[in-house]
């Protein structure tokens, strides 16, 4: 049985509701509002008064090229992002959840990763691949490879990915690990014995029995990397070469306080919200149905 | 059809010893409860015959062939795990074909072969269902169509009844029994309720702390316990025990077992101990009356429900036939009664 709480009057549960609200309008509603207020408008040059245009804004960025490609951009990011972290961490996982001495110090040291913010992670594999100093281009070099990734664009993209991708596996990971310790050893045990080695066990029982946690950390990473990977693309390559790693949340930043077209900049971020929105929407009506048994 | 030996099967965890030697030859048909208190290692010793521990030291026998080093899937064996162990993403008939798809079996033989064992289970309107849509006993026997559809040498057991009611327990009881005496697979079965082994077992290996104490028919290790523990851990109520300095005649320094159904009341002074009544459960049947020695030992006798019984705080004396009286010696052995 749900047990309710009742309140007497309405003063108490007003104030504990209150912050919440309070934070939430302040840091999301009223700057969400802003967005799509000025999104409507084109400010002059100097930013002293702006002019209405209307759905101006979006039209021409529909029409954009550059916007376009941006798309496209984020489309490929974010699909890397996604299958690296989570295939990487599900990998890992499974690996740790079959030890059963020392997985309190695995589990330790690749929980350390998250506990990075992306900006210095970014940082961390800037200098690991930087062309001059870095260690790991070094390497690349005696092997006769001749890493840039500021002039190459696909080595740009490679190393936004990595960057982006290393600090989820460490929380893919604990959810994962998490999900493949409450599946009963019995229930794989029945399967051992009715015949299924270690792959098919996987692909039949474990994989299936996981779907929950991997639905749930898809639609996470996905947001993740459309908003939270800013701070790793702005450091390593500030959405070069030639906007290769510009994705949408970059453009909103480099139009707007980099181009100073704020309205341009609101749009964006318009549009940005409403394909998260629309994308998760899809995941829950259209993927969550078959993930749950 | 199979036969299944275990010779001086030993398992340590580390230096931790859980099973000190098991031999036991099981010929084909059989069925051998292994029954015991939790942490007798009773759970081990099926797990090891399973393949899912591995042996320390010893043999398992599967067909007169050392399985010692094989996978659990190649020894053709089925299991009824005491959760179950259902597929829960998958329908009851996927459930019970697992096996064989993974075997390559032809469709049309699988097909056969689940929906015969779904007629013998009652199970063939639940087919199409998921295992969380089942009641307990449905997913107990969806688990034991897991094990028959695979045709498998022996059947192990692992406690398949004890997240059952109790009125569902008796009467999977008996359906377990009726299967295997029909499909006349091998089996063996762990419990710790010693009335699941009574009926069950053609023959039980009682274990105790990692010892098989003793391997017997049921009502031979009813009638003649070797061990004290095994007196007192197969009959119910249990087996009285009682300092020999106690009972006149018996051999000293020895433990005296009497059983409640053995032992009688009798008026005071006239018994060969005395007591009072410290309570009395009338059962309908039987009555279990509990006394308080004057030793300040403790003594259960039972009697037939329809006889009266005496009041708490009545003294009186306790019967019993020498015949019915054991003896077990400090190490806990049974002491041919002179």
């Amino acid at each position: 049985m749900e047990k309710r709480v009742t309140f007497k009057g309405w003063l108490l549960p007003i104030c504990l509701l209150l912050p919440q609200v309070i934070v939430t309008a302040v840091f999301f509603f009223y700057p969400a509002g802003q967005a799509v207020w000025q999104s409507l408008f084109i400010p002059d040059p100097f930013g002293l008064k702006s002019q209405f245009v209307g759905l101006g804004n979006f039209e021409f960025l529909l029409g954009d090229p550059y916007y376009r490609a941006a798309f496209t951009t984020t489309a490929v990011f974010s699909i890397l992002v996604t299958v690296a972290s989570l295939g990487m961490a599900l990998f890992l996982a499974v690996l740790a959840d079959r030890l059963i001495k020392g997985s309190g110090v695995y589990r330790t040291l690749l929980i350390w990763p998250y506990a990075v913010a992306p900006a210095v992670a970014g940082v961390l594999w800037l200098f690991m691949f930087n062309t001059r100093v870095g260690v790991v281009s070094w390497y690349l070099g005696i092997l006769g490879y001749d890493w840039n990734h500021v002039l190459n664009e696909a080595e740009a993209m490679g190393l936004v990915v990595a960057a982006s991708s290393w600090g989820r596996v460490s929380y893919n990971f604990l959810f994962f690990l998490a999900g493949l310790q409450a599946i009963p050893k019995s229930v794989i045990e029945a399967a051992a014995i009715d015949g299924a080695r270690f792959w098919t066990r996987f692909r039949t029982i474990v994989f299936p029995l996981l779907s929950p946690t991997t639905f749930f950390l898809l639609v996470v990473n996905i947001v993740y990397a459309f908003f939270e990977t800013f701070g790793v693309i702005h450091t390593i390559t500030s959405g070069g070469p030639q906007q290769a790693t510009t994705i949408l949340v970059y453009k909103v930043f480099a139009d707007g306080f980099v181009g100073q077209d704020l309205g341009s900049s609101a749009a964006q971020s318009v549009i940005l919200l409403v394909v998260v929105g629309l994308l998760t929407v899809i995941q829950f009506k259209f993927i969550e149905r078959r993930v749950h048994y | 059809m199979a036969t299944v030996k275990l010779s001086n099967l030993k398992k340590s965890f580390g230096k931790t010893d859980v099973i000190h030697g098991v031999d036991i030859d099981i010929s084909d048909g059989e069925f051998i409860v292994i029954v015991g208190p939790s942490g007798c290692g009773k759970s081990t010793l099926l797990r090891m015959v399973a393949g899912l521990e591995t042996v320390t030291s010893g043999e398992v026998q599967i067909n007169g062939a050392g399985v010692n080093e094989m996978e659990p899937m190649d020894r053709n064996i089925a299991m009824v795990f005491q959760n179950y162990a259902l597929y829960p993403h998958m329908k009851v008939f996927d459930n019970m074909a697992y096996g064989l798809k993974i075997a390559k079996t032809p469709k049309a033989e699988i097909a056969e072969r689940v929906q015969s064992a779904a007629k013998l289970l009652q199970l063939e309107e639940y087919l199409m269902r998921k295992p969380r849509e089942l009641s307990g006993g449905q997913r107990q026997r969806v688990a034991m169509g897991r094990a028959i559809v695979r045709k498998p040498d022996v059947f192990l057991f692992d406690e398949p009844l004890s997240n059952l009611d109790a009125k569902l327990r008796v009467q999977m009881r008996l359906e377990i029994k009726q299967l295997q005496r029909s499909l006349g697979v091998t089996s063996l079965y762990v419990t710790h309720d010693q009335v699941e082994a009574m009926t069950l077992a053609d023959r039980m290996i009682v274990m105790n702390g990692g010892i098989a104490d003793q391997i017997g028919a049921p009502l031979e290790v009813y009638a003649n316990p070797q061990t004290e523990f095994v007196a007192g851990f197969i009959g119910s109520p249990a087996t009285n025990f009682l300092p020999a300095a106690l009972v006149s005649g018996a051999p000293a320094g020895t433990t005296v077992g009497v059983r409640p159904e053995h032992a009688t009341l009798t008026t005071p002074d006239h018994g060969l101990v005395e007591g009072q009544v410290s309570y009395s459960e009338a059962l309908g049947s039987e009555t279990l009356v509990h006394l308080r020695l004057s030793s300040d030992a403790a003594f259960t006798v039972r009697q037939n429900g329809m006889e009266p019984a005496p009041e708490e705080g009545h003294a009186c004396g306790v019967l019993w036939n020498s015949s019915d009286q054991m003896h077990f010696g400090a190490d806990g052995r049974r002491i041919a009664t002179p």
